[in-house]
Parts: C-alpha cells; structure tokens; sequence
C-alpha cells in the first residue's frame, strides 16, 4: 500500500496535469484542438428556450383510412367482389359484404403477401387489421401500422421543424426525435420563443381553389372563414394546386398597391395547373387557403401562364415574411402541439451561474478550512486531493463535453462536500489501527486495507442513485446526474491516487513520529 | 464514549410519532405540487418599476380570467414568480399576458423564466418521478440484501424509509414545493442515508465477528462510536457544502438544497438510532453473522 514506483507517480502526476489543462481550457483559449473543449453549458445556464412538440396524428390517420377506402372499393370492384356501404367511424373502416364473398374478402386481407394489405413479410405483421363482426367487416390500423404511420409522419416532421428553425437562423439549435410522436426543439440564446412557436403551430398546408356557388360541385364543397374570421366563403374541394407545387416564395412589396405581398413559383406541374385553371376560370374567385382559412380569393382576369404568382392579403412585412417562409419550408404532415415549454432568459442565466460559482467557492472554502482544522497536515492532504479532484471532475466533464447545468454545479459542490467521506474512513481507520500498532506504516497499511469496504459500498450506493437519476430525469436533473456520477469515480481516483500518494510520502518520512495523525 | 445506547427507545419512540405524523400528512395535507407535475405556468418576473408589487401584479393578472392565479417575492424586492393552472392549455398565453401587463405597467418589467408544461407531460414526469424513487429504492434493498444478512437490510431499509417519509412530510407540512429537483434531491438522501447505514453497519459486523461476549445493544453502540468522528465530518462536511448552495446558489437551488439539508440530518440521524435498534431488537448475535459466512 505504501510503495508506489516511479512510473506509477509518473503516470498519476500526468494524469492529473493533463485533466487540469483540459479543464483550465474553459477559461483560456487553446489552438490545440483537443484542449479547445469547452463544457456546455444548459439553457438554464445560458438563457434560450426548451420547445416540447407533439405530433397530433388523428387527421393522419383519418386521411390515410380516407383513401384506403377508395383503394379497398376500387380493388374489390376489381374483382368483382361486392361491398356496401363502406364508412369510416372512430378510426375505423366499415363495410358490408355478402356471405359468399365474406371468406375471399378476409382472404384476401389475411394474405401473407397481400396487395392491399402490406408489411407480412417484413414485420410479420400487417398494417391492417381486419375483424369479423357478421357481415359487417371491420378494418382498422394493427399496432405496427400505427408505428409505422407515427414514425414516417414524425420523420417528415423533423425535417419540417428543421428547415424552419433553420430559416429563422437561431445559434445551433437542437431538434431531436422523443418517443414515435414528439420532437424536442432547444434553441439556445433564444429568450422569446414567440416568433418560432407560432411558426412551428402552424401546418401551413396551402391549396388554391376556386369559390364556387354550385352545392354540387363533382368534388365537394365546404364553407371556410377568411382568415379575419368575419366573412365566409363556399369552397370546391378540388385543388387546384397545392404547396407542394412550390419551388420558392418571399415577401415583395408590391409598389402599386402600395402593400406587401408574398410572390411564389411554381414547378412545371404545378404552372402547367395553374395556367389551365386560370385560362378557364376567369373572372371566377381562386380562393388561398391555408391550414382551413382563406388568406384572400382574388378574381383571375387573365391567365397566368408564367409559373409564378403572387398572394396578397392585408400582410405586414412580418407576416408576410414568416408566410413566404412557411410556404418554402413546406407543410407538416399533421399539426403540431407544444406540449412542454421552458425558456430561461439570458441575464437570469448569467445570474445562476455567479450564484453557483459563488457557492461552489464558498462551499469549497468551508470545507477546506474545516478539514484543515479539524485533520492538520492530513486535512491539508485531503484539501489538496479536493482541488485536483474539482480540476479532475471539470476536466473530464469538458472531455466528454458534458452539459453542465444549474443542478449540475449543485452536484459538483454536494461532490466536494461528500468527496471528503473516503479519505475520513481511511484517516479515521489509521487513527484506530495507531492504538494498537505501534509502527506507523503498518498502521498506515492497515488503515487503507480495512476501510476499503466501507468506501466501496458508500460510492456504490451514491453512484445507484445517480444511475437512476440519470435514466429517469431529463434536463436540468440529468445534469446533476451526470456531475455526481462523474464526480465518484474522479473521487476514488484523486482518493487512491494522489492522497494515498502524499500520505505515503508523509508517513515514510515520518516513520518513527509519536503521533501520525 | 457516548451511550447512544441509552436513548434507542426514546428515539424510536419519537421516529414512530415522526413517521405518522408525516403520514397523516402526506395523506390529509398532502404536497405542494409545482407545475413540473400538475402542469401549469409559471413566469419570473423581474420589475424596473417600484409600483409593480405583489399586489398590483395578483390584480392584472386575476383580470386575465386564467384561474387560480398565485404571486409571491421571489428572492428579492423586485423578482416575483407568477404561477397559474392554464386549464384550458391556450396557445398564446404568454404574449396575451405581454399584451396587458404592458397595458399598465409599460416596459418597466422583464420575463426571466417562462415555463408552460401540459397536462399529458406533467401527468408523465410524476409517473416517472415515483418510478425512479421506488426503483432507487428497490436496487437500494437489492445491493444490501447482497451485502448483508436480512437482519441488516431491514435495518437499513426502514432507516431509508424513515427518512424519505419524514423529509417529505417537513415539504407538506410547510407546503414547500415539490418539483423535478426535489426528486433528484430524495433520490440524493436515498443514496446518501444508505451509505451511512452501511458505514456503520460494516463495523458492526466487523465487532460482531471479533467479541462473542458483548451483547448486540452494547456492541451497537461501540460501533456507533468508532464510527462517530466519521459520521460526524461527514456529515458536516456534507452540510457546509449544501449550506453554501441555499445561502448563496439562488432561489431556484433552494427547495432542492433544503430537502438535501433535511435529508442528511434524517439520515445521520436514522442510521445511529433507526438502523442499529432493528438489530437489537431483533437479537443479531455472533452466530447471525457466522452462519452467514460459513454459507458462503
């Protein structure tokens, strides 16, 4: 226990210096890139914003059941196979079937390799379930249709969320997949989310459609509201084209009017479209629908052959640039509901970390000043131990480029506090093995040999809890998880290490002293 | 040498009134919930301007028809954390709220913390809140079942209840708030407490397998003091350290620096008086821990 060779000093003193360059990094600037790390610090730390999304996937699964019944229809008309009365109620597809075609029907949903029925062969599970209630069928989504469905519409998602916190050109933001329905956004130095979260609660789904007085439209009518929520409009269901047949749009200001504007281009279908509907529509009212709202329904006077357009509608600059870029970034496949938020703004994260710098020091001070009075020269040892262990602990959380948190530092003074319960065990033992033992390396010995249990357990115990803690938490907690956990095993290093290292030196030095400790 | 010995009834005496009195509590009373797990909103406010005052602000905001709304100070004179159910979970809340404090108290007032959690979330992070603490406790009792006889385990395990009970019933009684920190914080005492259990239970074993004469209530208390100068650093350490943070870590440290603060004192305090008397009480001798290691 006593003898540590050269080399082992060697690689403890490098070990050591090593962590306390890379943690120093946070203060000074490196060229190196390996000591150019810096520990993250959380939004709670640094001000911004924590955005929980979650994706509402009812009118999905509505539209998708929508058109598995014009597949189911057509299919089985196909073969000549007679349903009735086909409907959909509470995620369900209803039909009717005769007796004699029910059996090829469920048949035909039950096969393995099924054509209105897919992913047997892959998932060993369809996407379609299909219950047998009389010769009323039922069919619905199984289990890993539905994942299926969540996942791709999550994935469009993502992708949509993306390029429109991009757009508005915060600094490095984080968006993130959470569970097969939620997204969480983080947007550091963000202190007013208002402007992204009423971009992000948008769909932004946009058709053009005309405004038509005939009930019986071939397509369908609806009535929707303008977007002021005073008038209202009959609408043709038919699209005529959609936001997916935008290549671009920015807002303009358009000088005769004297009003801004957003101008859009369209793709080769979509102009196609758009020049045939406006050469036979005019003087009818295209109405600009978006998410269910009329932005505006101008009359077409001539036709618009070019590909590109323009949409007007009482914009300000600001609501016309968060339209264009709405357009451009495309519509979310279903609407999206913040379900969680946190914003912290800048100076209160300023204002915790000077309090959590504050009481790490004074923490620290109380500690080593007790420690020092109440132990003398090994107090002194264990103090020296605490301030590498700190530079150890900062190091290696730099290293990893952990985030550091407002919990977290709390966990980094709880570790000075709790760090000193190793090398008390051990200093207490050696006192107790001194009664008996009047050589003072084998007490020394002793000391570290018989209170090694007790250290095992007690880190053991503390380490299960911040195991725990970080699986169960999130944020801010999962910080103070992650410097606790950390902070253990710098702990039993800097213990075993460096403190056994200068008690050794000490008591070699002092073999024959009367009183060690 | 201290007879702690002396007092063992006493003390259990007094940690039986504590536990059902926490319990009549937590149960009649119950906690103080923060919008981490009931869901809600809340905002920290910092004003510029001396006429906003708890007063002024309990009046704009209850015009707002957002339900139960609560002000309080939040550290200093010129902080205030509002809080409100935010039942019907409106979409804009935040910049309607912008809209009429600006209306009288012009720009004279700044948000420093805005947090909105939903009904479905909150309802999520209490479940996984009481999943980690009884998983805590659960791998807790699984470690010392391996580590010790079940003599010892049951002593520990009450210990480790007794003061996860007690510390929440101090939050219910004074209605502290329990939020996602106060679990990082119980979990902490969960870790914490059992390690000094073990402390000294280690030494227990270790006597009880050195003198077969003393008899488990004076062999306790030996034990209790050899490990005394320990506990005692510690802990105090320990405090010190969690001392800094309420006094100088900031409001938002507070309750979770408290519940670390009564979660030691409990714990030191159970493991000497809670964890040792199970062993006398239920007779551990020489022969518990020599049957135990001819086992193995």
């Amino acid at each position: 226990m006593l003898y540590f060779s050269k080399l082992r000093i060697l690689f403890i003193t490098l070990f050591s210096v090593l962590f306390i360059l890379i943690a120093s990094s946070n203060l000074f600037k490196f060229d190196d890139n390996f000591f150019d790390k810096k520990i993250n610090l959380g939004l709670d730390l640094q001000g911004g914003s924590y955005l929980l999304l979650e994706i509402d996937n009812e009118p999905v699964i509505e539209q998708k059941l929508q058109n598995l019944t014009t597949i189911i229809r057509n299919y089985f008309k196909e073969k000549n196979i007679k349903i009735n009365n086909i409907k959909i109620e509470n995620q369900n597809i209803f039909f009717n079937v005769i007796e004699n075609d029910k059996q090829s029907i469920l048949d035909v949903f039950q096969d393995e390799n099924s054509d209105i029925n897919p992913y047997y062969p892959r998932f060993k599970s369809h996407q379609l379930e299909i219950e047998d209630t009389g010769l009323n069928l039922k069919v619905n989504f199984s289990r890993q249709g539905l994942i299926k469905l969540k996942t791709s519409s999550q994935d469009q998602a993502i992708e949509i969320v993306r390029r429109r916190v991009d757009e508005v050109g915060t600094n490095e933001p984080n968006i993130l997949k959470r569970g097969n329905n939620r997204i969480l956004v983080e947007l550091p130095g963000l202190d007013d989310p208002m402007r992204i979260k009423s971009l992000l609660g948008k769909t932004a789904n946009l058709t053009f459609r005309f405004v038509t007085n005939d009930e019986n439209d071939r397509f369908g009518v609806e009535k929707l509201k303008f977007e002021n929520g005073l008038e209202e409009a009959t609408v043709s269901k038919r699209i005529i084209i959609s936001g997916e047949n935008l290549l671009d749009a920015q807002p303009k200001m358009d000088t005769q009017a004297n009003q801004t504007i957003v101008s859009f281009t369209l793709d080769r279908v979509g102009a196609k479209r758009f020049g045939k509907a406006t050469s036979t529509g005019i003087g009818k009212q295209l109405a600009i629908v978006l998410d269910g709202k009329i932005i505006s329904a101008p009359v077409v006077r001539d036709t618009i052959a070019s590909g590109s357009g323009q949409i007007s509608g009482g914009f300000t600059f600001q609501t016309a640039t968060d339209l264009a870029l709405l357009l451009r970034s495309g519509a979310l496949p279903a609407p999206l509901e913040i379900i969680e938020e946190r914003t912290v703004g800048p100076d209160l994260g300023q204002d915790s970390i000077n309090a959590g710098m504050i009481a790490l020091a004074i923490g620290f001070i109380l500690v080593i000043i007790f420690m020092f009075v109440k132990y003398k020269i090994f107090g002194l040892i264990t103090n020296v131990t605490l301030i590498v262990n700190l530079f150890i602990l900062l190091g290696v959380l730099t290293l990893f480029e952990a985030t550091l948190t407002l919990p977290g530092i709390a966990g980094i003074i709880l570790t000075v506090g709790m760090a000193v319960d190793a090398n008390v065990l051990i200093f207490e033992r050696i006192k107790e093995e001194l009664k008996d033992e009047t050589n003072n390396i084998l007490a020394f010995d002793g000391g570290y040999t018989k209170s090694r249990t007790a250290i095992l357990d007690a880190n053991i115990t503390t380490l299960l809890a911040a195991i725990i803690l970080f699986f169960m938490g999130s944020g801010p907690v999962k910080g103070f998880a992650v410097t606790l956990g950390v902070g253990i095993f710098t702990t039993l290093f800097s213990v075993y290490f460096i403190a056994r290292l200068f008690t050794s030196i000490y008591v070699s030095r002092n073999k024959d002293k009367e009183k060690l400790i | 040498m201290i007879a702690f010995n002396k007092y063992y009834n006493h003390f259990n005496l007094l940690s039986s009134i504590l536990i059902v009195i926490s319990l009549l509590l937590l149960i009649f009373k119950g906690l103080n919930f923060g919008i981490d797990f009931q869901g809600g909103t809340l905002i920290e406010l910092r004003a510029s301007d001396s006429k906003i005052n708890v007063s002024s602000l309990r009046d704009r905001f209850n015009q707002m028809d957002l339900g139960d709304v609560s002000v309080k100070k939040f550290g200093n004179d010129t902080d205030f954390l509002v809080k409100f159910e935010n039942k019907d979970n409106k979409k804009n809340i935040i910049e309607e709220i912008k809209v009429n404090l600006d209306k009288s108290f012009g720009n004279n007032y700044d948000f420093r913390r805005v947090e909105n959690v939903g009904p479905k979330v909150s309802a999520e992070l209490l479940k996984s809140g009481v999943i980690a603490i009884s998983l805590s406790l659960a791998l807790m009792l699984i470690y010392i079942w391996i580590r010790f006889e079940w003599q010892f385990s049951l002593g520990a395990i009450l210990a480790l209840f007794h003061d996860v009970i007690v510390t929440l019933g101090v939050f219910s009684l004074f209605s502290l708030e329990i939020n996602l920190s106060i679990i990082a914080a119980v979990l902490t005492i969960v870790g914490y407490s059992m390690n000094d259990t073990v402390v000294i239970f280690d030494r227990v074993r270790e006597n009880l397998r050195k003198y077969s004469d003393i008899k488990i209530f004076e062999l306790t208390n030996i034990s209790i003091n050899e490990t005394l100068s320990r506990t005692i650093i510690t802990s105090a350490t320990t405090l010190l350290a969690l001392l800094a943070i309420y006094l100088f870590g900031g409001e938002i440290l507070k309750g979770f620096s408290l519940a670390m603060i009564l979660g030691v004192v409990f714990g030191t305090y159970s493991s000497i008086y809670i964890a040792n008397t199970v062993l006398v009480r239920l007779r551990v001798s020489q022969k518990t821990v020599l049957r135990e290691d001819e086992k193995k």
